[in-house]
């Protein structure tokens, strides 16, 4: 409901944007996008209309995935930014062509209503040199994100009701998710984990060349239930594992793919042995046993809170404890 | 010059300053400020670690090209990771012709130092160690070059390692030399890598010594050309302790060097004393495996002149008894598995040197089944003695700036 109430407001943010009369309502700051610089808050790029209740500003679009990233269960708050008169340009069900100028927006929050607290707002910006990643880390009394290119930790409570450390990643972890043969590069927006309900206004609106065939193709995570289990699971997998254990990306040398397109069942992990796990593969001998994930690695790393054993790595202090059943079911029916 | 970290970064960042130092002391937010510093280091910069223990509780990361990270000295300057709660190794390179020298790594959850896609990058007086001794529990492995050109390791020590002390994989041009690999379950391993250079290490202590050996169903393949030489691989009778799924859990303790699954290796003037499973074992790959570019066997491995002890004396083999009283109480000092490629030399070994063979007559079925006897190969061809082993002459320079 609230990523439907955001969807409403920031198309029509979109349109307000030609037609406010009065004060001009914000806009981002397209400089501090594509400048050299890296601003010292997050309030330089004028991406919010209101900052703390995360009302975006004229052109900012927000979005959500089908399929997301486990962060301990933090709610997230994405958004794009296209600069005036470009689009976004979809070919397949990969990412699509960005602008330079394009800017990509996701605060993670904890908490209900009132009681919400904004944590910390992830900016990947699209300059003429590459995509850069710079992380913005929210005040205790709410009113500004400054830069924390060290990253940092801040106490919050889990949705469960869990004390814990939460990670703000540092700027190189950020290219070690967002890392691809040495470049880094948006992970979220793939045609296949994006709704055609939300693309086809944004047709119109002239900020999206098309609805692209491969849109829809994740299910979305509230359905993972009633959705066919391998495609909930494989779904999981791209969106969770998939940016390091895939060729040219961080985990590369583990020769594990778990890229929604591997159709190769040994790089996906079935009955494949690790090469440098280490420790994390615990008592196992191979990444997936089909019919016992009790005896794969896979689950075991999953579970794991333990630094050096949990995967993924980074992001999260905490096991998913629904994802690690999805993968368990799935691997139970393989 | 000095370096106001706080104060400076932007004005830092629009300035293409020259070459600049940026000192960082232990103590209260070193995490904060070590990263920092790592990060807002620009290409030819040096960042200085005072003396002292820098207390971290995340990992650290480095991708800027060309960057010195040096300490006051691998005993004084102590990166300590006892606490860590986040990231799969201390501390992680990711950029290229960087220089890590003179500080220690201690207590990693996850490996000790990894460099991955770092190529031309120097080792030098690092250490890494995890405290408690040989533990299942530590991490995997020392320092951890991977799928990098250009790798020079020189004067490090490392202890402790679960897997591997130093560890090279997927990588080429390697030089491991000058280095203390103790109490470790492998002590060096060069794995899946071509062009390496493993000399004048002290390796004991360790369960198995040095490994040479090549894995399937890895985006690079093929490891070989590979020259271990003046080593002094002693008391390696470390009782295994990797957790069980790992491939070197399969190591015996009391393993010298052992070459598996390679083409064109080279082990000569080696000292191996006191590796009482074997002192210089040669085999192919033990598993199966389903991958149609992986060469499961060695080729073309040379023992040459080694000085060597009896050899097998406590074999941590299945019939060692049977074994031991049929070798006269010592097995021979060179074990083959007796698998060889269908027309390709395996083994070749100096005159004078004995050996033995288990004679197995089918790759992937562990070292077991097979009927056991002298050893029959032919002696070292000179004339295919390895060329264009170890690192980049560039790297060499760098150790004495």
């Amino acid at each position: 409901m609230i990523a439907r109430g955001l969807l409403l407001a920031g198309l029509l943010a979109l349109g307000a944007a030609a037609s406010a009369g009065g004060a001009p309502p914000p806009v981002p700051v397209v400089s501090a996008i594509t400048g050299p610089a890296m601003p010292a808050t997050l309030a330089e790029f004028g991406f919010f209309a209101d900052p703390r209740a995360q009302l975006p500003a004229a052109g900012v679009i927000p979005y959500r995935l089908n399929t997301p990233l486990y962060s301990d269960g933090a709610e997230k708050l994405r958004f794009l930014y296209l600069p005036p008169g470009t689009e976004a340009r979809f070919a397949d069900d990969g990412l699509p062509a960005l602008p330079v100028g394009t800017a990509l927006i996701k605060t993670f929050a904890f908490g209900e209503g009132a009681a919400r607290r904004l944590v910390e707002t992830r900016v990947l910006l699209h300059r003429a040199e590459g995509w850069v990643a710079l992380p913005y880390v929210w005040d205790e009394g709410q009113s500004e994100a400054r830069l924390a290119l060290a990253g940092a930790r801040v106490p919050v409570t889990t949705p469960e009701g869990r004390a814990i450390s939460y990670r703000v990643p540092n700027r190189n972890q950020c290219k070690e998710c967002h890392g691809l043969n040495g470049a880094v590069v948006p992970i979220g927006p793939k045609a296949r984990n994006l709704s055609a309900a939300w693309l086809a206004p944004l047709v119109a609106a002239g900020k999206v060349n098309t609805v692209p065939a491969g849109a829809d193709t994740l299910p979305r995570w509230e359905d993972r239930a009633t959705a066919p289990v391998a495609a909930a699971a494989r779904a999981y997998l791209d969106v969770n594992c998939a940016h390091c254990h895939r060729p040219g990306a961080a985990a590369s040398n583990s020769g594990l793919d778990l890229r929604w397109e591997q159709q190769d069942l040994h790089a996906l992990g079935v009955m494949k042995r690790p090469v440098a796990a280490g420790r994390g593969a615990g008592a196992f001998e191979f990444d997936i046993v089909p019919g016992h994930p009790e005896r794969s690695i896979l689950v075991h790393r999953m579970r794991s809170e333990e630094p050096g054993v949990a995967m993924p790595e980074l992001g999260k202090a905490t096991a998913d404890a629904e994802g690690t059943a999805l993968i368990e079911r799935w691997i139970s029916a393989l | 010059m000095k370096h106001y970290l706080l104060a400076a970064p932007l004005l830092a960042l629009a300035l293409p300053a020259s070459a600049k130092t940026l000192n960082v002391a232990a103590g209260p937010d070193a995490q904060t400020r070590l990263q920092e510093a790592l990060i807002l280091a620009e290409p030819g910069d040096e960042v200085v670690l005072g003396a002292g223990r820098f207390v971290l509780i995340d990992g650290i990361s480095l991708d800027v090209d060309r960057v010195t990270v040096r300490g006051a000295g691998m005993d004084a300057t102590v990166l300590d990771f006892t606490g860590q709660r986040d990231a799969g190794e201390g501390f992680r390179v990711t950029s290229d012709g960087v220089t890590l020298r003179d500080f220690a790594v201690e207590n990693p959850k996850g490996d000790g130092i990894k460099s991955k896609g770092a190529d031309d990058i120097v080792y030098h007086r690092i250490r890494v160690t995890w405290t408690n001794g040989p533990a299942a529990s530590n991490g995997a492995y020392g320092i951890y070059p991977v799928e990098s050109a250009g790798v020079l390791i020189d004067a490090v020590t490392v202890s402790g390692a679960s897997d591997a002390g130093i560890y090279v994989g997927q990588s080429r041009a390697i030089t491991v030399r000058n280095s203390v690999a103790e109490a470790n379950v492998a002590g060096i391993e060069i794995e899946n890598s071509r062009g390496a250079l493993v000399e004048r290490n002290f390796v004991t202590r360790n369960t198995g010594g040095i490994l040479v050996f090549d894995l399937p169903g890895l985006p690079v393949m093929g490891g070989g050309n590979v020259l271990v030489r003046d080593n002094l691989v002693v008391a390696n009778t470390t009782p295994n302790f990797a957790p069980p799924g790992n491939i070197v859990a399969g190591v015996r303790r009391g393993t010298g060097i052992l070459v598996m699954a390679n083409d064109g290796v080279w082990v000569e003037h080696n000292t191996l004393y006191d590796n009482p499973t074997a002192p210089i074992m040669v085999v192919a790959y033990t598993q199966g495996f389903d991958d149609a570019r992986y060469n499961p066997y060695p080729r073309n491995v040379t023992i040459g002149a080694n000085r060597v002890d009896r050899g097998g004396t406590d074999p941590q083999l299945d019939g060692a008894a049977q074994l031991l009283a049929a070798f006269g109480g010592a097995l021979p000092p060179v074990l083959w598995d007796g698998l060889a490629q269908p027309g390709a030399t395996a083994l070749r070994v100096e005159p004078g040197l004995a050996g033995w063979s288990l004679n197995l007559t089918e790759q992937g079925k562990g070292l077991g089944g097979g009927n056991p006897g002298p050893l029959n190969v032919p002696t070292p061809d000179r004339t295919a003695m390895l060329t264009g082993v170890g690192a980049p002459a560039a790297l060499e320079a760098r150790l004495h700036p």
